[in-house]
């Protein structure tokens, strides 16, 4: 490469390191933009991560989905209550289990949370008592979501939405009993302490099943049927696990993770100054980058920082500089066999490559194993440390080389090398 | 400086012969403590400014239930305290009981794992081992591809296999002491940190055996003395093996003192798999090709 490229290359490195500090260090950036702040895990932020397993047994496989996808809109709803930033709540499928995964960043009373989210969606019939002309009077009934088999979507003879029920054979015996004794009443239909709907019962229903049709749109229909049936679970949900992370101690590994990494590096630097001198120097300044440059894209994609993932970051600073150790080992041995400065680099540099590239493949064989086929919370380890490897080969090689070839001269040789 | 680690060969293989058969030992007789993500269980860490020992914590939580609880008190004065999975209205009992009794009881961490959860863990990560070495062996058979004489080619990657085992199997032997001797758990960490080690312990041995092929190259047409080559491979790459392996023992060692308390036994395990990587790939992996090419030799010849 021509010298004037190596200098295009080795400013630009420079100029997107300085970029991503800025990017990366969120007091200042916070002044400049609001996009991109750091994504911060639970372990680290403080938190609540609550998973939840549904009982689908009592469910027909055809209602599977739209149970849960009910269950998940209900209890949404109610985090969404509780005023956390961002609240996350999934679905997820293991080993045909379905769960339901709740994860609140800084909730404040996690147990409070945890009450309101296990509440069991209830839904429950009432009776309508007029007490006077304005004011109305709702008589509990025993009949309620528990007895409720599945709703589904329908229309009536004119095209409107309807929502028809189906109750278990006990639930049918107590719709049979409230509908008589309510024929030309309204039955009140109440989910989670709300009134749903009003309808007005014609005539005693037997069999077990209701319609129920109102001034309701497609979409709303839609809605309440997956709340019918996310009501309609026996045994909906049960909580299996549960990571609870004070902020305050989140925060504090947070710093001693970080107040180790930065430690660690400099030890590193002083290591490699004490070992390959001026070279070190080179390989200092290229590891500073490395750290600059990982970070940047860490938050740039971005990577959910949890604790391992700063420890795997951590780890991979150690290996980042071996590059170098082995690039400058191998210069040594040149020089020793008397080539020049500059073209003992070079040797350096093309013989120790199949030595890097075979000492970072297998750690990146293990990363990546581990980040499909681990726990989320092994994945942010996986993750950086894979990250971690492949930026370090290109600054520990592409970085560190280019400045050598721009600062190193030969001593006793003529610099013809460098037009090399 | 000269180096004759194959002339003291069989003191080398003899100390992590002893090593292994200690660790294999101890995984046998004292078996792994499961950590609570893998058996399911409760994790709880809990500041109590009144109370004043671990007995006095677990007296106030007998109070709530005869289930079985430890209680540990951390450095920071902190209490650890373990117990069998419990719903969140015991989990509330336990508090309430703990601030009656000693005032402001602060929660630090709280993890409580259903047993379901903690066999699918164990399920994936015995997926993630067997992965692992699937991968990590067809890289080394990869690597060494090339054909190479007088040592065949597959007998470095078996070689290098075996010291991968020695790597692997010391840490974990140690967790099993630690975990008999001081309560310290085998958890999916504890797994991550095994198999970093396995992945890391290549690479070392890689470096050396590709100087030994190149140096046999070398010597292409002449009459060798296959020991002395491989001595000489060890000298020149020594410094390499020991220097890439010290920059991570400099962060290990700074994430041990300065990092947070959780991630202890996790960072000990990769340094300890490292120290030893490093160790059996001077003075194990060389020695174990040398013998067995000489068991070889004598056998055809």
């Amino acid at each position: 490469m021509k010298r004037k490229n190596l200098w295009w290359l080795i400013i630009s490195v420079f100029v997107v390191s300085t970029v991503s500090a800025v990017f990366l260090y969120d007091p200042v950036w916070r002044s400049i933009s609001s996009v991109r702040p750091w994504s911060l895990g639970l372990d680290l932020a403080g938190g609540s991560y609550l998973v939840y397993e549904i009982n689908l047994n009592e469910v027909s496989q055809a209602d599977h989905d739209s149970v849960v996808k009910g269950l998940r809109d209900v209890i949404e709803r109610r985090v969404n209550l509780f005023g956390v930033s961002e609240p996350r709540v999934y679905t997820e499928d293991v080993a045909g289990k379905s769960r339901l995964v709740v994860e609140l960043a800084g909730v404040s009373d996690v147990n409070q949370a945890i009450k309101e989210i296990g509440e069991t969606p209830f839904l429950d019939f009432r009776e309508v008592v007029a007490e006077s002309t304005s004011t109305t009077k709702f008589v509990p009934t025993e009949l309620n979501g528990r007895y409720v088999k599945g709703a589904q979507m329908a229309f009536d003879q004119l095209g409107k939405p309807q929502i028809n029920i189906e109750f278990n054979d006990d639930g049918a015996t107590i719709f049979e009993d409230i509908t008589a004794r309510n024929v030309g009443k309204p039955v009140a239909i109440f989910l989670d302490d709300q009134l749903l709907e009003m309808p007005m019962v014609q005539e005693k229903i037997s069999g077990g099943k209701a319609q129920i049709t109102g001034k309701f749109t497609l979409d709303e229909a839609k809605v309440m049927v997956e709340r019918f049936n996310a009501g309609a679970l026996p045994a909906p949900i049960t909580l299996v696990n549960q990571q609870t992370i004070s902020p305050d101690f989140g925060k504090d590994s947070m710093d001693k993770a970080i107040f180790a990494g930065i430690i660690g590096t400099l030890a590193i630097i002083v290591f490699m100054l004490i070992f390959y001198r001026s070279f070190g120097i080179y390989a200092s300044i290229a590891l500073c980058l490395y750290v600059l440059l990982s970070l940047g894209v860490f938050k740039l994609l971005p990577v959910t920082m949890t604790l391992a993932g700063i420890a795997g970051f951590i780890l991979s600073i150690g290996m980042a500089v071996d590059a170098n150790v082995l690039v400058f080992e191998r210069t040594k041995e040149e020089l020793r066999r008397g080539l020049s400065r500059t073209a003992a680099i070079e040797e350096g540099f093309r013989r120790a490559w199949t030595s890097i590239r075979d000492s970072n493949v297998s750690t990146m064989i293990t990363s990546a194993v581990l980040y499909y086929f681990t726990s989320s919370f092994v994945r942010g380890f996986a993750l950086t440390l894979f990250i971690g490897v492949v930026i370090s080969m290109f600054s520990a090689i592409t970085i560190t080389r280019t400045l050598l070839r721009l600062f190193v001269k030969n001593t006793v040789a003529a610099s013809n090398e460098n037009t090399k | 400086m000269n180096i004759h680690i194959i002339e003291k060969r069989n003191w080398f293989l003899g100390f992590s012969a002893v090593l292994v058969v200690i660790s294999i030992a101890a995984i046998i007789l004292f078996g792994f403590r499961a950590g609570i993500d893998l058996k399911g269980g409760t994790q709880w860490q809990i500041s109590v400014s009144g109370a004043s020992n671990e007995g006095a914590v677990l007296s106030a939580m007998k109070e709530i239930s005869d289930k079985e609880i430890s209680v540990k008190r951390s450095g920071d004065g902190s209490f650890f305290v373990r117990l069998p999975s419990v719903s969140e209205e015991e989990h509330q009992l336990y508090l309430v009981e703990l601030t009656k009794r000693f005032g402001t009881t602060e929660e630090k961490s709280f993890s409580s794992i259903g047993p379901a959860i903690g066999s699918e863990l164990r399920n994936k990560s015995v997926r993630a081992i067997i992965f692992v070495l699937l991968g990590i062996s067809l890289y080394v058979a990869w690597a060494f591809r090339k054909v190479s004489r007088p040592i065949k080619s597959w007998k470095y990657g078996v070689a290098t296999l075996i010291s991968l085992f020695h790597d692997a199997i010391i840490p974990a032997g140690m967790l099993a002491v630690l975990g008999h001797f001081l309560g310290v758990e085998m958890d999916t960490n504890s797994i991550v940190a095994l198999l970093v080690v396995m992945g890391f312990s290549v690479h070392d041995t890689i470096v050396v055996f590709d100087r030994i092929r190149e140096n046999i190259l070398l010597m292409r047409g002449k009459s060798f003395s296959l020991g002395e080559v491989i001595d000489k491979s060890i000298k020149e790459t020594m410094v390499r093996s020991i220097n890439t392996s010290l920059t991570l023992v400099i962060v290990l060692v700074a994430l041990m003192i300065f990092g947070p308390h959780s991630l202890f036994y996790f960072v000990l395990t990769i340094l300890v798999g490292t120290v030893f990587g490093t160790y059996s790939s001077i003075f194990i992996a060389s020695p174990l090709l040398y013998v067995w090419e000489r068991l070889g030799a004598r056998s055809t010849g």
